[in-house]
This record gives structure tokens, sequence and C-alpha cells, in this order.
């Protein structure tokens, strides 16, 4: 690979007044990312101009491609040959992605793909903030595949969880996919980097064995196959067709049924590794707030508005979205009377919630796109559904 | 589960390595692949034939060339080498391979794809590719029909053409593809048919070891998909149509090159040139800068 | 005399003499090679292959001069010349599995 050794350059270890947007290019950095390819897109552009300056810099490349599904597909080429690869974009450009990404899951590729939310759907509020794709994040491809998200609800949380996102997409082999929302990625706050020996980073298998040994999608008891790069000699076959672990097309069910399972049982199976939440006085809730990005700073502020009143609202924010924390929501739900769940959309989480609630109550508080919630609209929500 | 055949596949790879394979051309392809799935008559066996003979002219390293293609009968292509492949979404072979180009440009990275994977759904990518002089060698085999589906229409089918999706005759004008590459900016244009054998090796040969955007077509029999429902018979009776029809013309402005029904087939290479590729220019004008100004923070 | 347009040295010219190797399990039976060879070497067999296909086979095999038409042409990499050994110049039949084998036993369409 063409990398430089210039990892000084990559990590600007300091206290930083930042922007969300490149808070997550410079975590991007960080983790070792050397290949854009993107397309701009508001509110996402900001990553895309900060990657075209910085990753010159540090000796990876950017390229701005034609469109968002190109963008997709030449992550994928990216990964390929090695490297770790990031885009970034908002609701109508993740929508092109959507096939690519299906085709990064069958595959195995590692990459990173930054969904900067706006109010949808269609063009919809360019400019202004929505949390409507979260569904489409789990399911937007076609067929049957896990899926990994990860919500920041900070500057901060954009440049430590994109550097999680690239870690869990080289640990996982599948593309990865960072739910941020357009009020998170254009908020300045603190930004803490820290030194780069201090940055853990996770890169993916390599083959242990010899190149006539060696069969690319056989997994290891992780469900995880090695992965050799483009030029190493292994010459082997990928494809978007159902295949058998020579990486060959089978098109068959016998070959279709163990691929698919493992496909979705490599996050499921593991989701214990993979699930992230905070929590924020929900040891004596008795309601419970569940939120995500930036709702659950309101959330957070409502919560404390209406221990000050006396009710016992406690607030779980989600780090990651998918997996969605299915365990934690259930044992809440033997402990608290009601959830409430703000979003900016008609009820997403809302209906993850209503799964895992086991026969609780749960009150969607929503806006469709435009503005974030208020901490008086939640509250308000929370003080009704306790009484 | 799937049966793992990882002994026999390992030793028979082995075996080929050492030149023991039925054919002396299966050191190049996968085991156990042949016999492939195109139909009797077709002529992408022939472009494989081509580009095999053409590795070996070429004298690539094949531990770092590496194969792209899309969706198709032509996209099946990349199942049967035995080389680094990819076998991708319908159209978006060009752009993965610009990803795979970019990360390390010590790979040589082939397109190989059909008419309607490259210029319908994939359009878009050629011709940014194209413009940019990335640095890819583009072939497509062009059979005029979506064949992989049945023999729908395509962006090359020619006019009065019978297809399923056209089944009065196609009425639609249908591109010229040399003119297209010509056109954005290719550094090689050439077009042969599956009967040019010896020139399409040659010209995949050359072109592999060029620089830039390069582009060769390569006209293909399809006895079931197009030819059936135009009464040209068989593929033999195709491959005859192309000895008899096809007139070699290097040189020519490729506008000039526009294939009809019935009509003759200009064949040749149309481009052949030098311009600087997209890293070239890329170094030339960012990363020289970068390392002059020592890298600006923020 | 000399016929006109021959070189002059015509006489001490040998003939490249080549031997064809059919595989005739691959065959799809197109009939390329038969109707390509410049020089007639081969003919349709009446023999069906597994599949139900008529190979090539050597019909005229002193006049094969190697030219590797038929190799090139061939779609199936059923067939391949190579130079001939000393003696009279013979055709190979190869075997391959005749069933089981290739990609072309599943259906699918994209």
């Amino acid at each position: 690979m063409r990398v430089r050794q210039m990892e000084n350059r990559a990590v600007l270890t300091g206290e930083h007044f930042m922007n969300g947007d490149i808070a997550c290019a410079e975590g991007a950095l960080a983790a070792g990312c050397r290949f854009f390819g993107g397309y701009p897109i508001t509110p996402a552009t900001e990553v895309a101009e900060r990657m075209a300056r910085r990753l010159p810099q540090v000796g990876g490349i950017y390229i701005q491609m034609e469109d968002e599904i190109a963008s997709m597909a030449a992550l994928l080429g990216a990964s390929w040959a090695g490297a770790k690869a990031m885009t970034s974009t908002s609701g109508p450009g993740f929508s092109l992605m959507v096939e690519n990404i299906g085709l990064g899951m069958m595959i195995e590729t590692p990459c990173v793909v930054v969904n900067v939310m706006r109010g949808g759907p269609s063009t919809g509020l360019p400019t202004l903030v929505g949390q409507a794709d979260v569904m489409q994040a789990r399911w937007g491809s076609h067929g049957d595949y896990g899926c990994i998200a990860l919500s920041p609800s900070s500057p901060q949380e954009m440049f430590d969880l994109t550097i999680r996102a690239f870690n869990l997409s080289e640990q996982f082999r599948q593309p990865v996919i960072m739910l941020a929302d357009e009020a998170v990625a254009h908020m300045t706050e603190r930004v803490t980097i820290p030194p780069a020996r201090e940055i853990k980073l996770v890169g993916r298998k390599r083959p242990s064995v010899a190149p006539d040994e060696f069969l690319p999608f056989m997994p290891d008891e992780d469900l995880i196959p090695p992965m050799p790069n483009a030029g190493d000699g292994y010459r082997i076959h990928v494809t978007g067709l159902t295949h058998d672990e020579r990486g060959y097309p089978a098109i068959s069910p016998e070959a279709h049924e163990p691929l698919v399972r493992r496909l979705v049982d490599k996050v499921r199976l593991n989701a214990h590794l993979i699930v992230d939440f905070e929590e924020f006085r929900m040891q004596d809730a008795s309601v419970a707030v569940v939120s995500y990005g930036c709702s659950a700073r309101v959330a957070r502020e409502a919560v404390e508005m209406a221990r000050e009143q006396g009710i016992a609202a406690g607030l779980l924010r989600l780090k990651t979205i998918w997996p969605f924390p299915s365990k934690r929501v259930r044992e809440l739900a033997a402990q608290v009377k009601v959830f409430v769940v703000p979003e900016i959309n008609y009820g997403q989480i809302d209906h993850e919630v209503q799964r895992c609630a086991v026969g609780k109550p749960v009150v969607h508080v929503g806006l469709m796109g435009g503005r974030i919630l208020t901490p008086q609209e939640i509250f308000d929500a929370v003080r009704k559904a306790s009484s | 589960m799937t049966k793992s055949t990882g002994p026999s596949v390992s030793s028979e790879l082995r075996a080929r390595r050492e030149g023991q394979g039925l054919h002396p051309d299966d050191a190049f392809l996968r085991p156990g692949r042949i016999p492939h799935i195109w139909c009797p008559g077709c002529g992408l066996g022939i472009a494989l034939t081509a580009f095999v003979k053409a590795l070996q002219k070429a004298k690539m390293d094949l531990d770092k060339t590496c194969v792209v293609s899309g969706i198709g009968c032509t996209g099946r292509i990349a199942g049967y080498l035995y080389l680094d492949s990819y076998h991708t979404t319908h159209g978006r072979a060009i752009p993965f391979a610009t990803g795979l180009h970019l990360v390390n440009p010590e790979l040589k990275v082939i397109v190989f794809s059909g008419d309607g994977d490259i210029f319908a759904i994939g359009g878009n990518h050629f011709i940014h590719a194209a413009r940019r002089n990335m640095d890819l060698l583009v072939i497509c085999v062009n059979n005029f029909n979506y064949g992989m589906t049945g023999g729908q229409s395509g962006p090359t089918t020619p006019v009065g053409a019978f297809t399923t999706t056209a089944p009065y005759g196609n009425y639609e004008q249908p591109f010229n593809l040399a003119y297209l590459a010509q056109a954005c900016g290719a550094t090689y244009v050439a077009r042969w048919t599956t009967f040019h054998v010896y020139r399409t090796r040659d010209s995949m040969a050359e072109a592999m070891l060029k620089r830039g955007f390069r582009f060769i077509e390569i006209i293909s029999t399809c006895p079931v998909g197009f030819g059936r429902p135009n009464k040209i018979g068989s593929g033999l009776e195709q491959m005859r149509y192309f000895k008899e029809r096809s007139v070699v013309k290097h040189g020519i402005d490729a506008r000039e090159a526009h294939l009809t029904m019935g009509g003759e087939i200009i064949v040749g290479k149309f481009v052949d040139d030098e311009r600087p590729t997209f890293l070239d220019m890329y170094r030339e004008q960012v990363e020289q800068k970068v390392a002059q100004s020592g890298g600006e923070e923020a | 005399m000399r016929p006109r347009g021959l070189p002059v040295d015509a006489k001490n010219q040998k003939r490249p003499a080549g031997e064809v190797h059919i595989i005739p399990e691959r065959c799809k039976g197109c009939c390329f090679c038969i109707e390509f060879c410049p020089k007639k070497v081969l003919e349709q067999s009446p023999e069906f292959n597994y599949h139900g296909y008529h190979p090539p086979r050597v019909s005229n095999p002193d006049a094969c001069v190697q030219c590797s038409m038929c190799e090139m042409i061939c779609p199936e990499f059923a067939i391949f010349t190579t130079a001939a050994r000393s003696g009279p110049a013979e055709s190979q039949e190869m075997q391959s599995p005749p069933s089981g084998e290739g990609d072309a036993r599943s259906s699918d369409g994209e």
C-alpha cells in the first residue's frame, strides 16, 4: 500500500473545539482510514471536505465519485485492496448506497458508512435534522443480513464512535453504519483527541495458511473468515451471488442456508460484544426514556426536570442502535411502569422498544423533522406517562 | 452444510500450476468450473480464451492482476479466471475497480463486463472513469442484448432488431461504443469480434501493457439471446457473418464505426494515445503540494 | 521451372506439423473449430459426448500445421494443438470427468 508512515499527522492529539462532522473525519483518520470515496450532500459534506484536505497529508487518497452508488462500490474495492475505507452521506445518498451495502454484507467487506440524518423522505429538509433513517439502516438492503449501527450524541462521540465503527467493521468484516444526525454533526463542542498510542485499533483477520490451502469463505469459530488483500497471491473469487466456502457461485438452497444464517448470526450471536448504551438514573426509575443521537441530549435534560418534580425517570441512551439492546430493554421492562421514546420521526426505535417491552406501555414522542425536540416536550410526555 | 472441497481443490490447483491440467490454459482457470454456463456457440468462451492467451503474451503477474465484473453473461467471466476476481453489482464494476486501483496502484485492474452492464446501468461510471483517465482496462463484450435474463433490448441493440422487450422491432438508436469511449477520452479504443481471435488477443495484450483508461469492445455471437429472435441461426452463422462482413479500419474516427443490423462491422484499433492518468494528476497537484507545504493541520 | 511467387528457398522450408488434442466431454458442438480450420483437419464426429453433443474428430491429421486456430476459436477449452511428434501425426482424445463437473450443472439467471 502507498501509505506513508505519517501516523503522528493522522492523530491530532489535544483539546479541540470541533464541529461534529470534522470530528468524525478526524476519528476516521485516527482509526487508520486511508480511503474516502464520497459525494457532497448536506449535512455530511464537511466530512468529505475535511477528508479531501487531510487524507493526502497522511498518505491516503480522497476521490469524489460521480454518485453515491459509485462511492459505495469504490469503498468495497478499496477495502479489498487492503485499506480502511469510509464515506459520508445523508438520507438520499444512503438510499442510493443501499444496494452496494448489501454487496458489502454478502462479500463481507469492512468499511464505514456515515449517514448524517436529515429530514426526509426524499429531498425533504436538506439542512435540518431528522432521525428517520433508523429502520432503513437495519433493513434497507434486500435480503437478510446483520446490521451494526452506532449513534453518536456529541462531537466527541462523532470522533470516538467512528473509531469504534472501524474496529467493529474490521472485526466483523462488514459495513458498519454511523447513524449520526444533522444536529450533532453541525454542533461544535470540545473534542479531546488522545495520543495515538492510547487508541486501540482492530485490523481484519488475515489468512494463516498458504493460498493453495485457503478457502476464503470458510469461517472460523467466531463465524468470521480471514480476509486476504487483492494482490497477496491468494487469487480468490468474490461474488455477490450465493457462494460456497471456495467463494464460487453456488445457486442452491443448500448453499444459501448456511451462508445467510452465518451473515446474520455473525452479528446476532455476538451482539453482547457490540451493544453499547449509557444509563442515567435508571437504577430506581419507573419511567424509562429510551433515546439516541441529539434527542438523547434533550431527553437527559427532561429526565432531570422530571426528577426535580419527583418523577422517577431515567434515561437509556443508545450508543449502538443496531443490534438493538433487546436484552437490556426486556430487563428494564420488568422494572419500570412505562417507556417513553423521543425521536425525530413518526416511530422507528419506538417499534423496537414495543417489541421488547413485554406488555409495558410505550409512549412515542415524535417530530417529523426540522428541529430538535424540546426538554419541555419530552418532560410533558414523561409526566403524563408516569401518572 | 455445503460440502467442503478443500483438499481436492488445492491439490488440483497445485497440479494445474505444475502444468498438469487437461488443457494448457487450465492453469489460468478455476478448477472444476469447466464446462462453463455459456450457451453452445456463445462467444464469451472465445473472449475468455483470448484473454488467457493475452495474459501469457503480455507476461502479466498473475498475483497482481485483478478482474472485476458486473452482472450478466459476461460478468460470469470473473468466476472462471484464476486471479483475484470480483463479481460485483450490476453496473458497478468500474467504481469497484477504481477503489481497488487507487489503494494499490501496483495492481493491474481489468474490468470485464457486458454492454448492458457497462453502458446502461453502468454508463455514468464509464464516462467518469474515462474522463478522469483512470488507469483501468475495460473489456466490453457486446452481444447487442441482455443475454442472461433471456434476450431483452440493451443500449447497443441495433434499430430493427427483435428482442423480448422489442417484440415489434427495436426503434431506439443504439450507442456506438467505440465512439463513446473515444469521446470520453479513453487512451486506447479497439473493436474486434469473436471471430478475430488473434487480433483480440493481441489488442488485449497491448492494452494490458498500456496506461490510462483503455477500452476494447468485442462483438460476440449470442445464438440464444440475439441470434434466434433475429433468425440469424446458430453461433456458427453469426461467426460466418463476422468473418464476411467485418472490415478492418485502423485509426479511423470511431464516429464512423457505427453498426447497423445487416451492415458491415467496422473493426480495428481506433485510438492509441497517452495522457496523464488520474493518479499522475493527483500526484502532481496534490501530493507534491502537500509534501512541499509540510502538511498544514486544520 | 520454379513456379511464380514461390520464395527462392522454398525447397528448404519445412512445413510445420501439428497434432490436435481434443477433450470431447467439454465440447458443446458449436462447430467453430471444424469450420474455421484453414486446412480442413477436423470433421464432426458421429459419436455423442456425455452431454449429447457431437465433438470434432481429426479426419486429416497430416494437414495440421499447428496454426492453433482451433485452440483460439474454441469457446470451451476443449481443443488445442502441439507440435507433432516425429512419426505419423495422431490425434489425441483426452478424458475428462463426464458428469458432475463444471459450472454448467446449475441453472440460474440474473
